[in-house]
Formats: structure tokens, sequence, C-alpha cells
């Protein structure tokens, strides 16, 4: 009998919103967090507009101590941190450094890259043949796993305690092998989440690519436009989201407040077979991860009420919206409600499945669709394929019990989860 | 530079790094970084570095390996200055 995982605690750092509230509050209004940034014109980038959150001093040193701050400069290590203390405390757990180690909680929490512009300061001192003054913190600062280190000893937790990467997958896959773990009585508890870093040095490949807008840096609140017939490429975002899994017997034992339930989900690979490449995704595959996760979670298709998509605001959402409709094998007016919250925060890139997965429960949660911000021209295709009106471009309130969320990466992966409203 | 100003300038390099504030309120030559002050002994590269920035001295891994208490670090910033 596998245990049933239920989410007990929420915690978010996104472009529009800081903390659960106000991230809440944006989602309602549609309100975007992509603003312009004179460092991408200063350095020729085309697209000089991204989504940044904004933290001040005085919160950084609500979160971390004087001397973890001295030559701090990971912005991924800074917002993971931040939504990872503000789910557990959400849940219900405390913060104290001397607590005692907790065995049955654990820690998944990816990300892409970790303290870029920390590694271009060690890189230059490093060049100057100065390797001997870098400080204690380099490592700790751009090891993959350095977000999962910080947090981790925050909270004092002992079980598994690890960061995955999968691209633009890795918030929903953690949120997955989270589940997984509580699943099969590893653990009690899973702290999981992702962060992405801000800045240049992340966004520059992207750039490069072509794969970001550059027709709205004078207008960028109006950049991110998932399934818009004028989408031109995504805007880039960073941040991080954070969820706290917990088993249903150890939640209802502690009288914690529930958020939903995880139903089960899929991770699979396309393995850059049958028009799958390393940017662009195997339909085949896409469509079993959706079909997979579906029948994990023991429901049918005709139960998905909502779809927080992928929707990045490229091409390719055409072709996610085609492989949705065929996985389950619904369309035009019998296809569900589907929202992209990109519109608002951008491509928050490794940080997008956790704070995608966040602004589903919260949608859940509180049984409203947050709108598709520029999205009044929808793409001729995509209205082929689905009714308009369930391609919602204001606010909705919905009693729904059902959601679906998936995230796509880059090497042609895919994740997909089903969340469900619980009733107690 | 009397004994008491190098002391005083130690402190204050050391401060940040310190994890029991009771030992660095009583802080003497005798004073021990990691067993007295619970420094963090991956902290003490960073110690080092400032105190190369504040006597604009350059400390070797030799002076490094030597520099586990106050005694310690006057006996090595005075001969570097001296030096």
């Amino acid at each position: 009998m596998k245990n049933r995982v239920v989410i007990t605690g929420l915690g978010v750092v996104a472009p529009n919103g800081v903390g659960v509230s106000d991230f809440t509050e944006a989602l309602k209004q549609g309100k975007s967090g992509i603003t312009f940034h004179q460092e991408l014109k200063d350095l020729k980038f085309s697209c000089q507009i991204g989504g940044i959150p904004n933290i001040s001093e005085e919160k950084k040193k609500e979160y971390f101590t004087d001397l973890q701050l001295r030559g701090f400069n990971s912005s991924g290590i800074l917002y993971g941190c931040i939504s990872g203390i503000d789910a557990w405390k959400d849940a219900g757990f405390d913060t104290n450094p001397d607590s005692k180690l907790d065995y049955d909680t654990g820690l998944i929490f990816g990300t892409g890259t970790s303290g870029v512009e920390k590694f271009r300061e060690a890189i230059y001192k490093l060049d100057e043949g100065n390797v001997r003054r870098l400080g204690s913190t380099v490592v700790l600062q751009t090891m993959a796993s350095g977000v999962s280190a910080y947090l981790s000893g925050m909270l004092g937790l002992g079980n598994q305690v690890t960061t995955n990467s999968s691209a633009c997958t890795t918030g929903t896959e953690a949120l997955l092998m989270g589940f997984e773990r509580i699943q099969n009585g590893k653990a009690k508890r899973m702290l999981v989440g992702s962060c992405s870093d801000h800045g240049p040095y992340v966004w520059g490949g992207f750039d490069a690519m072509r794969v970001m807008t550059y027709k709205y840096n004078d207008n960028p609140e109006k950049g991110s436009r998932p399934m818009s017939a004028s989408a031109s490429g995504f805007v880039p975002g960073s941040g991080a989201g954070a969820l706290v899994l917990e088993s249903l017997e150890s939640a209802l034992e502690r009288g914690a407040k529930i958020y939903a339930e995880v139903l089960g989900g899929e991770v699979n690979s396309g393995g850059q077979r049958q028009g799958g490449t390393l940017t662009a995704p195997n339909a085949e595959a896409v469509q079993r991860c959706i079909k997979k996760a579906i029948e994990n979670s023991g429901i049918s298709s005709n139960d998905i009420e909502i779809i927080n998509g992928h929707l990045t605001a490229t091409s390719k959402d055409t072709l996610e919206i085609e492989n949705w409709t065929k996985a389950l094998n619904r369309n035009g007016k019998a296809f569900p409600y589907i929202n992209s919250t990109k519109s608002m925060v951008g491509h928050c890139l490794a940080a997008a499945g956790a704070i995608e997965s966040v602004a589903s429960v919260i949608q859940l949660n509180e049984q409203f669709i947050a709108p598709n911000s520029n999205c009044e021209d929808l793409h001729p295709e995509i209205k082929k394929l689905v009714a308009s009106e369930h391609i919602p471009t204001e606010k909705m309130d919905l009693s729904f019990n059902i959601l679906a969320k998936a995230s796509f990466g880059f090497g042609d992966v895919n994740a997909c989860v089903l969340f469900k409203r619980y009733m107690a | 530079m009397t004994n008491q100003e190098l002391i005083t300038k130690l402190k204050a390099i050391v401060s940040p790094y310190i994890q029991d504030e009771e030992a660095f309120k009583n802080l003497s030559e005798d004073t021990d970084f990691i067993k007295d002050l619970k420094i963090n002994s991956a902290n003490l590269v960073d110690i080092i570095l400032d105190i190369e920035d504040e006597f604009d001295i350059r400390l070797e891994n030799e002076d490094m390996e030597k520099m586990l208490d106050v005694k310690s670090a006057m006996a090595i910033v005075n001969t570097k200055l001296a030096g």
C-alpha cells in the first residue's frame, strides 16, 4: 500500500510577487513581473527585458546571517533559500538553528546552474593568478547542490538531501522525485522545489540562440505572450518555488493545513528520436508522459479540468497544445481550461516548474484560474484545436478538483504531475 | 603599533566570523580562533585575506597553518610588518 501524499507548505520568490500572499494577489490580477534592464541593453542583448524578483537587503537579513552574506553573490541560492524557508514555516515548522536533526524530512531542490556571478568573480581572480584570494565560499555558491546545502543546514534536515537538474523540467521533476520517496515510505516529508539565477550570464546563451523576444524592449509587460499569434520568443525570468510534500498520515497526525493532494505523475524523455532534438520535443514522448501521469494517478483524462501548461511563448506552443489534445483525446469545447503562468513571470528556466507548480496549487486551493495575459490574439492554429473561451484572458472563478501541470526541457525531457483539491 | 592596537584591529577583523559572543568579549592573546571563538575552520582563509587587506601584507600557506590563535596572529603580522 503506497502512502498518499499531500502538500502542506508553499513558498515562492517570483518576479511578480515574493511570498505566497503577494504572489496569489499577482496571479489574480494578472500582474506582470517583467521589466526593462539597462544592463542587458548595455551588453547588446537582443532581448533587454526579463523577470527578476524584488528582494531588499533587509529581506536578505531575515533569512541569512551577516556571515552567510559576506561575499555572497548567488541569486539562485538566495531565492531558493527564501522560498524553502517560507514553505517550511508555512507548513508549521520552525527554523531554530539548534533544532533536533529531522531524519524523516529530506530535500530535493533543483537548479540549472548555481552562482554564475560568483563563478565569474572567481574566474577573473583566478586568471590574474590570484586563486589564493578566492575566499572560502566559491565552491559552496557555485556547486550545483549549493542551494540544497545552504537550505538543509538552515532547517536541519536528515533524510536524503540532493539537487536534480533537467533544464526547464527541473522543478516539476523535483516534486515528483520527492513524491515518490514519500509514497514509498522512505521519508515522511520532502521539501521540494527549484531555483534559477537571474542575469546576463544565465540568459546570454538563450539570447544567442534567438529564442528570446526582441520585439518588446519598449513595452516589457507585453513581451511574454504564450499562445498568442504575436508570440515571438520567451522572456527570461528567475526566482524559486518550494513545496512541502508530506504523507497524508503525517499531515493528519499533526493537524497540518492541507493545500492539495499530489495524485501522481510521470517523467520521461523523448530520447531525441522521432523529431526530438536537444532543443525540440519528441511529440510522441510528450503525449506518453501525459497519458502515463494520468494512468499513474488513477484517474481518466476526462477528469482533468485545468491545465497549467509549459507554454513559453515560442513557436512550440501550438505543438504543445496539439500534444495535450492528443494525449487527453479532447479538443474544442471538450478541452480543459488552460493557462500559462509565464505570461506574468516569463520563463523562469530551472525555477519554472517549481514556481508554476506553486501557482497551480494556489489556483486549485483558491478555486480560480489566473488570466493568460497578452493572449488577446490567440494563435489561429491553437484556435482550431481548443475553444478560445477555454483560454481565459481574464481571471475566472471556478469550482474544480483536478489540475494537470507539465514542464518540458532541453535534452528532450518531460514531466507531468496531477494535483487534486483536498477535501477533509 | 602597540600590542593593544594590534589586538583591537584583529578583534574587528574576526568579529564577523565568531560564533561565541562571550569568548569574543573576553578576547585576549591566549584566545584560540576555533576552540574559543568557535570559528568555522573554513572561515580561517577569509580571516587571512582580511588581515592581508588590513595590513597590506601577504601571508603564505605556512603562515596560515600557524595562525590558530590571537598570539600567533600577532606574531606573524608583526614579523611581516617589520620585514
